[in-house]
């Protein structure tokens, strides 16, 4: 296991430096930056010293390593439209909001997904069934800026039950609405993969020999058949926390969550490369450590499973 | 289902190519003595907060999504296709290196990176004083922006068209019809273009068609954040945005564009499925 896990850290540091490698060169060709105003263009002067500050006046591989050094040193510069700030500041102060709200929105797609993906197998053909299978249709063809619009429209707006936007913690209720609006194509993606794997384990043998001792159905379901349908589901989870993560730049948006995503909208608006680098890379952190983090509960749920 | 599906579809197509003409106003045409008007006989889905008809600008919107859609799905299928099949048919070093970028670029979400390259192109585009691609500075000038949103999907998008073109051909490049054709002496473009091709056809469109309703959210997405199509060009996505600010007391200046994007993507994933159940009835469920 151990053998297993450093051999997976070390594969991951080419796709890093690959993410690092694509994000910089874009991000370094995009022209201009937040000074360039049109309208009120500044003085020469004042470009060539920001130019000179931000060191963009060094050749391109000077910078892309001295960022690098900086970036491994857990220093990812300062931001160019919030000056007095270091971007790894701002990362700690909005991302810790976004994983906050990003967990509770996974463990709503969970406990709507895998409930609904069950159902869906064990009441194959049944209206159970085809509602299951609508709400997964309305997962894939409703964005979640529009779900996240509805909800406000609906909840906070007509009914008064929620307020429309903002953010107190995992706790407070305003963490409803952004939660569910986020995690609810997840949910859909979760039902529909787990249906297919459920009613793929319920053909197979030693399920009929489950039923044939005498137990009975949800016993079968959750003890046997569940478990071994849930270990292909995790491959999707790379898809989920992508989801989570995209998602995360509109509800935020929507429901004035002061979360990264948002910071990461601002940032695009305002051309605050610096900012997008490092978020382009800290996004990429997170999805090669979920990934790492699956792979490992595979041993868990699948005892076949074995890492050399 | 596809059926009602393609129905709805039409319908939009015809409104996007049509909307110049049937619009019943401009989609920028002011009226601020007239604002935030509920639906009259004179405005059937009312006005903004600048007076502007909701109707025409959701027609002036289809048209934006459907041109997006199309033209980026024509785009990844004229880079994925060749890509994909040449990939799977040699295999070899080029084929390792495709899939080694297609597993990169999978890990980062996918409109991150469409994000980014739309900001390098927004910028970039307008920077095109003379050369041979001036006309793509034009182009993305008087579509408000919506080349360079074709042009990020794409980029991104081919590789998933390239992946599916080779999976599809390696599963094909050993049968006895390919072989009969090599036997014959036909050279490897030939076997390519005319044996592998129509055989790899029905899943490469399948997918195609399922693909155009991301691209469609992505659009609307990035316009709703105020990255893509730039006012006053109307994109469904521009529409909620600018109706979040009025949420309170207007809502239906949000649902309306909101109620067209979600028909528009649920009428292409019926009609994909419906593709995909009559063209490709081994693919996956």
């Amino acid at each position: 296991m151990g053998a297993y896990l450093v051999r997976r850290l070390l594969l991951a540091l080419p796709t890093m430096a690959i993410v690092y490698t694509m994000a910089f060169l874009l991000v370094h060709a995009t022209p201009g930056g937040p000074w360039d105003n049109a309208e009120k263009p500044l003085a020469p002067q004042v470009i060539e010293n920001i130019r000179l500050k931000f060191h963009l006046n060094e050749p391109l591989w000077s910078q892309y390593l001295l960022y690098l050094r900086d970036a491994l040193h857990g220093s990812l510069g300062p931001s160019y439209v919030n000056t007095s700030r270091d971007v790894s500041e701002i990362i700690g102060d909005f991302f810790p909001v976004s994983l906050q709200l990003g967990t509770v929105a996974m463990l709503f797609a969970i406990a709507l997904g895998i409930p609904l993906g069950t159902l869906a197998a064990v009441y194959r053909n049944t209206p159970v069934d085809y509602a299951a299978m609508g709400m997964v249709v309305m997962g894939i063809s409703l964005p979640n800026y529009v779900l996240a619009t509805i909800l406000v429209t609906v909840l906070a707006v007509l009914l008064h039950w929620l307020p429309t936007g903002g953010w107190g913690g995992v706790m407070d209720i305003r963490v409803i609405i952004p939660a569910v609006a986020i995690g609810f194509r997840p949910a859909t993606t979760l039902a529909r993969f787990l249906r297919a794997s459920l009613l793929d384990v319920l053909g197979q043998d030693y399920i009929r020999t489950a039923r044939a001792k005498g137990l009975s159905g949800r016993g079968v379901v959750i003890r046997h058949a569940l478990r071994n349908a849930l270990v292909p589901i995790a491959t999707v989870s790379g898809i989920l926390v992508a989801d989570v993560i995209t998602g995360s730049f509109f509800v935020e948006t929507i429901t004035r969550v002061p979360g990264i995503g948002r910071y990461f909208v601002t940032a695009t608006t305002g051309r605050d490369y610096p900012v997008l680098l490092a978020l382009a890379l800290l996004f990429g952190v997170v999805i090669v450590t979920m990934n790492i983090l699956v792979d490992l509960t595979y041993a868990v749920l699948d005892p076949q499973v074995r890492y050399g | 289902m596809a059926v009602g599906g393609a129905a709805l579809l039409a319908v939009v197509g015809l409104t996007a190519i049509s909307a110049p003409v049937s619009a019943p106003f401009r989609y920028d045409r002011q009226d601020l003595f007239a604002t935030y008007h509920a639906p009259t006989h004179a405005h059937w889905a009312g006005t903004d907060a600048l007076g502007r008809d909701v109707l025409s600008r959701l027609m002036y919107g289809a048209r934006v999504s459907m041109s997006v859609g199309v033209a980026t799905a024509a785009l990844v299928l004229a880079m994925g296709v060749p890509v994909g099949l040449t990939a799977g048919y040699f295999g070899g070093t080029f084929d390792l290196l495709l899939m080694r970028v297609v597993d990169i670029v999978f890990a980062i979400p996918f409109l991150l990176l469409v994000v980014l390259l739309q900001t390098f192109f927004t910028a970039y585009l307008p920077t095109i004083r003379h050369g041979p691609l001036v006309w793509l500075r034009v182009l993305n000038h008087d579509t408000g922006g919506v080349t360079a949103i074709v042009m990020a999907l794409a980029l991104v998008g081919w590789l998933d068209v390239a992946r599916v073109a080779r999976g599809q051909v390696l599963s094909l490049r050993h049968r006895e019809f390919v072989l009969a054709a090599k036997s014959l002496g036909a050279v490897d473009r030939h076997v390519m273009g005319i044996h592998l091709l129509p055989n790899i056809a029905a899943p490469i469109i399948v997918m195609a068609t399922l693909l155009i309703p991301g691209f469609i959210i992505a659009e609307a997405g990035l316009s709703f954040l105020g990255l893509g199509v730039q006012p006053p060009v109307p994109s469904w996505g521009t529409m909620i945005a600018e109706g979040i600010d009025s949420i309170e007391s207007y809502p239906r200046l949000v649902i309306a564009p909101g109620l067209a994007l979600a028909a528009t993507l649920l009428s292409l994933n019926f009609v994909g499925d419906g593709l995909r159940d009559a063209l490709d009835p081994a693919g996956e469920r």
